[in-house]
């Protein structure tokens, strides 16, 4: 078991080239119009929340990311240089790896087979070569390696059949799945979106040590204090584009959902504004109110 | 490696309890059949004194043959969740077109060589059904049994056709061990293809994303997997077995007749479900479903010895496919 962590430095943001960026991304669904000119970046070494309301174009956004669409306009880069997805199996390829809400796993399979699912090892030689014979031994010592240096501590046994774990260590399995494959970086939909308190805890726990061994994570969650939590970064996404692009610690949570709900937006100065144009800030009831000056 | 010495958590230890068998049998499906086949094997040798016969034995053994085979090729279709009723009518034709071939002059080997192609195209055409136009393989293969149904009684002009030729008849000529125990090449023919889809299903890539197939289609396209491809192998290797399963049914019976094995496919669907694999796809696997088929032919050959009626033991099968599949769904509710 490593304990030894490399924490990054943190590149503060404008600091860095972006690992992914995106300009102007439009997607339509016949008369829906799901993205409109949406932006996105994530730079070294982030934890990126994406939030917005229900039908923001948050999945879409996302989806257009790890290729599971194509986007009609707009222009996605990877490290800079333009790239074009058509399908997750691509994005995988160039080291996107996606944490799907639906986990993605093999329920009656055990959790070294599921780690491996359509990357298995084959043994070496004509075993491999002419017997197709998986490495099963390596497969599984490279799964506990995986769980051990992400500190996936509840998960007792490699062996264990993935229906009977918890929800949490599920979700710890999904989430070792794509930070061993992914080396650019790891999307997450709503990872602690089924989980209790302790659990979301643990999985919230599990993103932090991705970031911090160098991967940058994009996740889209619905849960504020969990945003508040991990984020380094917030990306609101309301009407099919961002919003706005937030650190959590300029703003509080409430000024976060007026942005998502449209009650509030930045002006170029960063400061909160009224639809009408005016400075405002949020009381503690959560309602919007303008302030003079 | 995690020590397992280390206490679990409080909570954990009663919740396994409760999970005890319900989980043992998750991970090792065989052994609720192998189980139940001991017991068989035990009662009938108690019932009955020629039961545990070695020319009983050997004869069980020879009747298990035929249906083990077609239920090894269902068990890789269920594996996928998927279904096949039409097993015994593309082993039928095969059977009719080794018979018919060779009984019109053609060489034996020709005629070998042409119903494998014509089995294996069966399967195929099964796979590109059920990939390509995204059809339930329950009607795929329904529609598929009353073609091939047909396509038998057509090719055979609705007669049977002698087995003319010895390498037609060849894996049921055996010989004679410890004096009483009639051992066929076809029995050494039908362990080597369990071990060989074992060895697939267990050791290779493709063995594995069939049961991730099976277990969530969408999971497994989503890891990558070559859904498609993989289910449409599946049928075409199901087609290949039901062809071996022809040549093994020529080395039982004299003739090659279309109105033969009327009930094979539902007793290759017995076998694989009383062998522990499930109909929900993803769990089970091939020795399961030689055991199941043994039980069948150990149930059959005692109860006939106790002098039961085959119509009570068509009654005594059907019950154990219905305990086995609510002892199967029992387990799944407790452990998850
Ligand atoms: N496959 C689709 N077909 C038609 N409309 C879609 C499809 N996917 C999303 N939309 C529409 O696009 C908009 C944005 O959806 P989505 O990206 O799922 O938002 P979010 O994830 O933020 O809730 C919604 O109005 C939704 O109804
Ligand atoms: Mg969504």
């Amino acid at each position: 078991m490593s304990t030894q962590q490399h924490e990054q430095d943190r590149v503060e943001p404008g600091a860095a080239e972006p690992v992914m960026a995106a300009t102007g991304l439009v997607k339509r669904y016949g008369k829906v119009t799901a993205l409109r000119g949406a932006d996105f970046e994530l730079l070294p070494g982030e934890i990126m929340a994406v939030v917005g309301d229900n039908g923001a174009g948050k999945s879409t956004l996302i989806k257009a990311l790890s290729g599971a669409i194509v986007p009609d306009e707009g222009e996605i880069r990877l490290d800079g240089s333009p790239v074009r997805f058509h399908s997750p199996l691509d994005a995988r390829k160039a080291g996107i790896e996606t944490v799907y809400q639906t986990l993605a796993v093999a329920p009656a399979m055990d959790i070294s087979s599921n780690l491996f699912l359509g990357r298995e090892q084959r043994k070496p030689g004509v075993r491999g070569s002419v017997f197709r014979m998986l490495d099963r031994k390596a497969m599984r010592a490279a799964a506990q390696d995986q769980l051990d240096a992400l500190g996936v501590a509840t998960v007792q046994n490699i062996d264990q059949i993935v229906e009977t774990l918890s929800g949490g260590q599920r979700q710890a399995v999904a989430v070792s799945r794509a930070a061993m494959f992914g080396t650019k970086l790891v999307i997450m939909d709503e990872p602690t979106a089924a989980l209790g308190v302790k659990e979301s805890g643990q999985v919230l726990d599990l993103i932090r040590r991705i970031r911090d061994r160098g991967l940058p994570v994009i996740l889209i969650s619905h849960n504020m204090p969990h945003v508040f939590e991990v984020a380094d970064r917030i990306h609101v996404h309301r009407l099919g584009r961002r919003a706005a692009l937030v650190q959590p610690g300029d703003y509080t949570m409430s000024e976060v959902v007026s942005l998502m709900t449209g009650a509030l937006s930045l002006d170029s100065d960063g400061a909160l504004v009224d639809p009408s144009g005016h400075r405002a800030e949020v009381d503690e009831q959560g309602h919007a109110v303008a302030v003079d000056g | 490696m995690s020590s397992t010495t280390t206490a679990p958590p409080a909570a954990a230890p009663s919740k396994e309890d409760r999970r005890g068998l319900a989980d043992l049998w998750l991970r090792s499906p065989t052994l609720g059949p192998l189980i139940a086949l001991a017991i068989a094997v035990v009662i009938f040798s108690l019932t009955s004194s020629t039961f545990m016969n070695i020319d009983n034995m050997s004869l069980v053994l020879q009747q298990t043959i035929v249906i083990a085979t077609l239920a090894l090729g269902q068990t890789l279709v269920i594996l996928t969740a998927g279904i096949d009723l039409a097993n015994a009518a593309i082993m039928v034709l095969g059977s009719l077109l080794f018979a018919k071939l060779a009984a019109q002059g053609q060489p034996p080997l020709l005629a070998l060589v042409a119903g494998f192609a014509v089995c294996t195209v069966i399967g195929a055409v099964s796979g590109a059904l059920v990939t390509r136009l995204k059809l339930p393989p329950f009607i795929v293969t329904l529609g598929l049994l009353t073609v091939v149904t047909a396509l038998g009684r057509l090719y055979s002009d609705g007669n049977s056709w002698p087995v003319t030729s010895d390498l037609l008849g060849y894996l049921g000529k055996g010989s004679y061990l410890f004096g009483q125990f009639y051992v066929t090449p076809g029995m050494f023919v039908m362990l080597a293809m369990f071990g060989i889809v074992w060895y697939a299903l267990s050791h290779t890539a493709w063995g594995k994303h069939v049961y991730a197939v099976g277990n969530d289609e969408e999971a497994a396209r989503l890891t990558g997997i070559h859904v498609r491809q993989t289910l449409f192998s599946v049928y075409v290797v199901a087609g290949l077995i039901y062809a071996v399963a022809a040549w093994q049914a020529l080395g039982r019976i004299p003739n090659a007749d279309p109105n033969a094995f009327q009930t094979g496919n539902l007793d290759s669907i017995t076998a694989v479900v009383i062998g522990g694999t499930s109909l929900f796809g993803g769990r089970g696997g091939v020795w399961g479903t030689l055991v199941g088929a043994l039980i069948v032919a150990v149930l059959r050959s005692g109860l006939t010895q106790a002098g039961i009626d085959s119509l009570y033991q068509d009654v005594a099968t059907g019950l154990l496919v219905i305990a086995a599949v609510a002892f199967d769904q029992w387990a799944r509710r407790r452990a998850l």
